[in-house]
């Protein structure tokens, strides 16, 4: 039957299409429950693609390029934390500038690396290898372990409880002796650091490539759907596979000659934008933000 | 002006200076890691954009100041109300699509002009709208929201350069404005026109509603808080419509003013690429503009130098033009930081606690 095939290869391919989102999701999530916002995403993300697809290139060794992709975000992270955290900076402005940041200088790295203007395609021994036998990727698994870890990290480790307390109420956090601000710090930088390994997922394994617009607002949607999950890592699951299903499904319809004539490709392509607008519309005023996030802590002085 | 916040504004003006150094010093980094010279980089740059030996330059400088003097305010007024919208991009977007629009009908010769603004401010202002009434009503994050309404609005333009307002002859650009819908140049041969001049009575108007009128008095109270305002008997919501649909309207202007005031293609080109990152440019010109519409038309010249000079330092150096965005980025990432002038507090005020425990 080819329906079947078909509802197969949808699946396969949001596996794919939902990686990116959900990992820069629980990035996000484990940061605003410390209390830190990071709107950087989309950057973080995209900065984090490139220095995968270089590294791989270069050392013909994707594992390599996902390990600097992951270093990339740690290295964004710390700066946005320390802005943030320690220099009591905008949350929102200093993300702002790392989205910036990263158009410009993916733009300018791409020609500086490769010598070439506007995209380059990583060589095919530099992506990551699929699962033998499965087709789906290794970094996809590794997502779904992450949202376990997280989950548990969270909500049933005493780590996880300082992080929450941080991001609930940081002065009672403070009175009860957490580091606050160290806490704050390594939360952000752990939560950017998966985010860029979202951004592995885009350049070397399933888009294949490197652009000054590679996530395509996927870094906003996933902030979007930070709030959608209600900070919860579980839930963040089921929003990502409805977005990344959705992405394909869009990819789908672009294939279709009688969708083609009624709807012409470019507004096709709007319809990821659209329900995400939708679905955030939808499911405001159920859920609740960590109270203190984006609220720099300011200890009392004397 | 009272005393105390003349001295505010003037640490504000320290740190805006200091993060022009830090974002210049970064990239200077970025580009001698590129392999090239960042002293011959930076001369290419500031030869071609603020030279006041050659008018040409400075007038291209100000030909690309002008939107983004009209994006920042965009940004200025919902960072006074105390939000952050960031949907400029997409109402530029839009503004520009209403002035195409236009000049696709067949009209009076006297009617294209009134007729562009009027549209593209309109559809400007309905994105900005649309941005308001997802926050006010459904309080979802503007972030979010005019991002999404950004990439809609990209998309939207892309559909209407392909497959409606296409130039049968020239197929990287939409139609043109009709030559009886374009604004005059100010300095024969540069791209600076009229629009400038508009640009710069919309900012100085732009500040006088937000400190003159009672309009702009409600916003920048509920910047302060919403408890604020309901205590000033202001209804924080009906204002907050009003900041979208404001940033609408000046973004939607910017919109119309590339299309009927940008030599030489007077048009929408491949990918909307004439129009593209004008409203981010502009967060970083509010940023560096305080947020305020005065502030903001020298900011404009400064961001509007290094985005003019861009090709003569590509041209002059063989540095990617994109560096200035790169470098615009670290600016507003530099902004973000509260100061030094917090930081000196902060360590005087440590440097005393330690005092008194050891005393």
């Amino acid at each position: 039957m080819p329906e079947q095939g078909l509802i197969l290869d949808i699946v396969t391919q949001s596996t794919w299409a939902m990686t990116p989102i959900l990992l820069a999701t629980l990035g996000e999530i484990f940061a605003e429950r410390s209390g830190v916002v990071n709107i950087g995403l989309e950057g973080i993300m995209l900065l984090s693609a490139f220095t995968a697809v270089a590294i791989a290139d270069k050392t013909v060794n994707p594992w390599l390029g996902v390990l600097a992709a992951v270093a990339m975000g740690a290295f964004i992270g710390a700066i946005h934390a320390f802005i943030t955290v320690y220099l009591k900076g905008n949350h929102i402005i200093s993300g702002i500038g790392i989205n910036m940041f990263a158009t410009g200088f993916v733009a300018y790295g791409i020609e500086v690396v490769w010598g070439v203007r506007g995209y380059y395609n990583p060589r095919y021994e530099a992506k990551v290898p699929r699962m033998p036998g499965l087709g789906i990727s290794p970094l996809f698994l590794a997502s779904m372990l992450l949202v376990i870890l997280f989950y548990i990290v969270i909500y049933r480790t005493d780590y996880g409880l300082k992080v929450r307390a941080c991001g609930e109420n940081p002065e009672a956090a403070d009175v009860v002796g957490i580091p606050v601000e160290k806490t704050q710090f390594i939360a952000t930088i752990i939560g950017a650091a998966v985010t860029g390994l979202a951004g592995a997922v885009l350049s070397i394994d399933w888009l294949a490539t490197i652009t000054k617009e590679l996530p395509a607002g996927r870094g906003f949607i996933a902030l979007a759907l930070v709030n959608f999950a209600n900070w919860n890592p579980i839930y963040a699951l089921g929003g990502s596979f409805l977005f990344g299903s959705l992405w394909t499904l869009t990819e789908y319809l672009k294939n279709i000659e009688s969708a083609k004539a009624l709807i012409p490709l470019p507004l096709i392509n709007t319809i990821p934008y659209i329900a995400t607008l939708l679905v955030v519309a939808g499911l405001i005023g159920k859920s609740r933000p960590p109270a203190f996030t984006g609220t720099p802590y300011q200890r009392e002085q004397a | 002006m009272s005393s105390s916040s003349k001295l505010e504004y003037l640490t504000y003006l320290g740190n805006v200076v200091l993060a022009l150094i830090a974002g210049l010093a970064l990239g200077a980094i970025i580009i001698s890691w590129g392999g090239y010279d960042p002293v011959a980089a930076y001369r290419g740059l500031f030869e071609t954009s603020l030279n006041l030996a050659d008018p040409y330059y400075l007038a291209m400088t100000l030909s690309y100041a002008t939107p983004m003097m009209l994006t920042a305010l965009t940004f200025a007024i919902s960072a006074r109300a105390g939000v952050f919208n960031i949907g400029a991009e997409g109402q530029v977007f839009m503004g520009a699509l209403g002035a195409i629009i236009i000049a696709s009908m067949k009209l009076p010769d006297a009617l294209y002009l009134p007729l562009a603004l009027l549209m593209g401010i309109l559809m400007g202002a309905l994105w900005g709208f649309i941005a308001g009434l997802f926050k006010v009503l459904r309080g979802v994050n503007e972030v979010v929201v005019t991002i999404m309404l950004n990439w809609i609005a990209f998309w939207i333009v892309e559909y209407a350069r392909i497959y409606v307002y296409y130039d049968p002859y020239r197929p990287e650009k939409t139609i043109s404005m009709p030559r009886s819908g374009v604004l005059p140049v100010l300095m024969p041969g540069s791209e600076l026109t009229a629009s400038f001049i508009i640009a710069l009575l919309v900012t100085i108007l732009i500040y006088l509603i937000m400190w003159r009128t009672r309009l702009g008095y409600s916003m920048r109270v509920v910047g302060i808080g919403l408890k604020t305002a309901r205590y000033a008997g202001i209804n924080p919501w009906i204002t907050m419509l009003n900041v979208f649909v404001l940033g609408g309207v000046v973004s939607g202007l910017a919109g119309v003013l590339e299309i009927c005031g940008r030599p030489p293609t007077y048009a929408i080109t491949t990918g909307a690429s004439n129009l593209a990152g004008l409203g981010f440019s502009g967060i970083s010109v509010s940023l560096l503009g305080l947020n305020h519409p005065i502030f903001i038309i020298p900011a404009a010249i400064i961001i509007g130098a290094l985005n003019a000079g861009s090709r003569g330092m590509q041209i002059r150096a063989g540095v990617p033009l994109e560096m200035v965005k790169a470098v615009q980025g670290l600016i507003v990432i530099a902004l973000a930081v509260p100061g030094f002038t917090y930081m000196w507090r902060k360590w005087r005020i440590r440097r005393a606690l330690r005092g008194e425990t050891s005393a």
